[in-house]
């Protein structure tokens, strides 16, 4: 029996394998700043949401595109209300078309519009960042690990928005080993390499929260950060809240198995 | 399933039925009322897990392709918007997603118990056999699934595997384009691996329902590894194994909603959140957890057609284990040495796993090597050879006897 044990725990072992070791070319583990959504029963700070999604407007989304995301997303949760994503929608111009004449048109933004991007394709945004495509935001906290290793990503998941967040405050750090070709930026954070593209993209009080917050770097950061890690997930408290009631619900249910069992075999020992 | 029905019907709508199509008749002599060994431990559980994973992996699956989009510019937005938009999609969508590894953890277990207890022996050789089959349609089954939403590590994957196809001499380039439907993983690749996808399932449930009439042929094997001699030895599926299976399912389907609920994404890879982009390669391309032992097998020969046989040779040898293993007695309770060498060759198994996820350089590939050497003498010279040398424990006469002296030895603890 305690031969087979092992066994068991092989198959486990086998189970918490996956995400090794992919850290390209040394990238230095992201700071372990804390989220209020972490945890399981963590929730998103509406609030700071809304200052994030102010810094991606004003700053990132001149050249980070947010393409998988429609503005109604934002009112999922009570992040904005319907009538604040109606108005936001309708500050944007949004091509359509072709009318009944074959012509395309502008019109206001609707709810139903996917948050437009930047540039018009992706050629355009490499001839305008220096070759490279600045990446899409919509997935970007589940896309890239802020940290590696079998258990630290267990524990601690992967830390997406960790990493979001080392990488614009990580300009200022001492530069150790090659340095960077012209128009590249040292960052260790950094997921591909040392030498980042994009220039430490916020600047103390560049953007002006209408709550009076803190607008340093690290604060907007923060905010940005997690609003980020919203739109890659948006349902994540309905997630985390199911998942709850659910596992209750099994841990119950198999308690009650286990005495039916108990009960049927007792004949039978 | 052997000899005429012995089922009468009691009610006159059941006699009815009974002379048209004896479904009931069936399903009772062949499910409730089979004779199964009351000694049974929970590793036996596996089986109907595995039944219930597919048919959570079918039922998710059919409801992902009402709204997923085979197409290269279409199949990860549609992924997206399964997640995003579909009600309830993002649950549905991660239950199938999820649920490959569970099928695959549980498909594990169910293969160590049956090679620790040696339920591929005679007269269970072609049960084991259909196993693999099953085995083998699975593994296929979950990469051409992995490369449907054309993520990075989809892609790269995909190339990987089927660029592997090119080592085969002389027709191997050909094979290749052929599985492609063209020049390189595109399109055309991904309407096929969706098709396949879609169907294979199916085959497997075909084949599975010979794996349990196989089953029902030889009766299960048990801890003991003695056939059951008399009467008492055994108790009727229902109630018995389906109270311990039911119980044993909630508690897996416990383990399972752990991970589509609070760790999501840990079982996949992150780099699979950017679409497909055939011209940035990953940094590392790694399969899923499931294929790492086997993957490291395959880089550790230094030959890339020798690579190709070990790795499908590993998975192929499983068909010949029930001749290779020549000993007499079943159960690796009462083989000692056995035992120690069963457990040796599990942790190889997941340190090949480990080796596989870790860049081919340095000392890996050593370890690889090694591991690999050890992996095939497992079965080629330990099993033949331990099965002439070992020295078997005395065994009980019978299961009656075994469960009598466990009972025995449980009558001195405290009372349950």
């Amino acid at each position: 029996m305690k031969k087979l044990k092992a066994i068991v725990f092989a198959g486990l072992a086998l189970a918490v394998l996956p995400t090794v070791a992919q850290a390209a070319g040394g990238q230095k583990d992201s700071k372990h700043i804390a989220f209020s959504f972490e945890g399981p029963f963590g929730t998103f700070d509406r609030t700071q949401l809304q200052r994030g999604f102010k810094v991606y407007k004003e700053v990132c989304a001149n050249c980070h595109s947010m393409n998988l995301v429609s503005f109604r997303n934002l009112s999922e949760g009570g992040v904005f209300t319907e009538d604040q994503v109606k108005s936001l929608a309708a500050s944007y111009t949004v091509k359509d078309g072709p009318n009944a004449d074959g012509e395309m048109f502008e019109r206001p933004g609707l709810p139903s519009d996917r948050i437009p991007s930047p540039f018009a394709n992706p050629e355009a945004a490499a001839a305008a960042n220096g070759g490279a495509v600045p990446p899409d935001f919509s997935l970007i906290t589940k896309s890239r690990p802020g940290w590696y290793g079998t258990f630290n990503q267990l524990w601690n998941g992967i830390g997406g928005p960790q990493y979001v967040y080392s990488v614009v405050t990580g300009y200022n750090e001492e530069h150790t080993g090659e340095a960077c070709p012209e128009g590249k930026h040292y960052n260790p954070y950094f997921g591909s390499g040392h030498c980042i593209g994009m220039a430490a993209p916020l600047a103390d009080a560049q953007v002006t929260f209408d709550d009076g917050a803190p607008n340093s770097v690290d604060a907007m950061a923060r905010d940005v950060s997690a609003f980020l890690a919203f739109v890659a997930e948006p349902h994540m408290e309905s997630r985390k809240q199911t998942g709850f009631m659910v596992l209750i619900y099994l841990a119950v249910f198999s308690a009650l198995l286990y005495f039916v069992k108990k009960k049927v075999w007792a004949d039978q020992h | 399933m052997s000899g005429p029905s012995t089922y009468k019907p009691t009610t006159a709508f059941g006699k009815w039925m009974h002379e048209r199509l004896p479904i009931y008749a069936l399903v009772k002599e062949s499910a409730l009322d089979f004779p199964t060994p009351k000694n049974l431990n929970y590793f036996w559980t596996f089986g109907g897990i595995l039944s219930l994973m597919l048919v959570v992996q079918i039922l998710t699956g059919i409801i992902l392709v009402m709204h997923y989009t085979p197409h290269v510019d279409l199949a990860f937005q549609s992924k997206e918007h399964i997640i995003r938009n579909v009600n309830g999609g993002w649950m549905i969508q991660k239950f199938h997603e999820v649920g490959a590894s569970m099928f695959f953890i549980a498909v594990y277990i169910h293969m160590f118990r049956g090679m620790y207890y040696g339920s591929y022996k005679a007269p269970r050789e072609v049960l084991w056999m259909i196993g693999v089959i099953i085995y083998l349609i699975m593994m296929a089954t979950a990469f051409m699934g992995y490369v449907l939403p054309w993520g990075q590590m989809s892609f790269w994957g995909a190339k990987v595997i089927t660029n592997l196809f090119s080592a085969i001499p002389f027709v191997g380039e050909s094979v290749t384009t052929w599985l492609w439907g063209g020049y390189s993983v595109g399109n055309p690749t991904l309407q096929r691996f969706f098709s396949l996808h879609y169907l294979l399932p199916f085959v497997i449930a075909g084949v599975v329902v010979l794996h349990v009439w196989a089953l029902h042929m030889v009766g299960q094997n048990n801890p003991t590894g003695i056939e059951p001699k008399e009467v008492e030895t055994a108790v009727p599926f229902h109630p018995y194994y389906t109270a311990k299976d039911g119980f044993a399912i909630a508690v897996f389907l416990l383990f399972f909603c752990f991970w589509v609920f609070y760790r999501p994404d840990y079982l996949g890879h992150a780099i699979n959140y950017e679409k497909a982009n055939p011209l940035v390669t990953p940094a590392h391309i790694v399969p899923e957890w499931y294929y790492l032992p086997f993957y490291a097998i395959l880089r550790a020969i230094p030959d890339k057609l020798g690579g190709v046989i070990a790795m499908f040779g590993s998975i192929l040898i499983l068909f010949v284990l029930p001749w290779l293993d020549t000993s007499r007695v079943r159960s690796g309770n009462y083989r000692p040495i056995f035992k120690g060498f069963f457990v040796v060759f599990a942790i190889v198994c997941v340190a090949l796993g480990y080796l596989g996820s870790k860049p081919a350089e340095g000392a890996y590939v050593v370890w690889s090597r090694i591991l690999t050497a050890y992996y095939f003498a497992h079965f080629l010279i330990i099993l033949p050879v331990l099965g002439l040398l070992e020295n078997p424990k005395p065994m009980p006469a019978s299961i009656a006897d075994d469960v009598l002296a466990k009972n025995k030895h449980n009558a001195l603890q405290p009372a349950e």
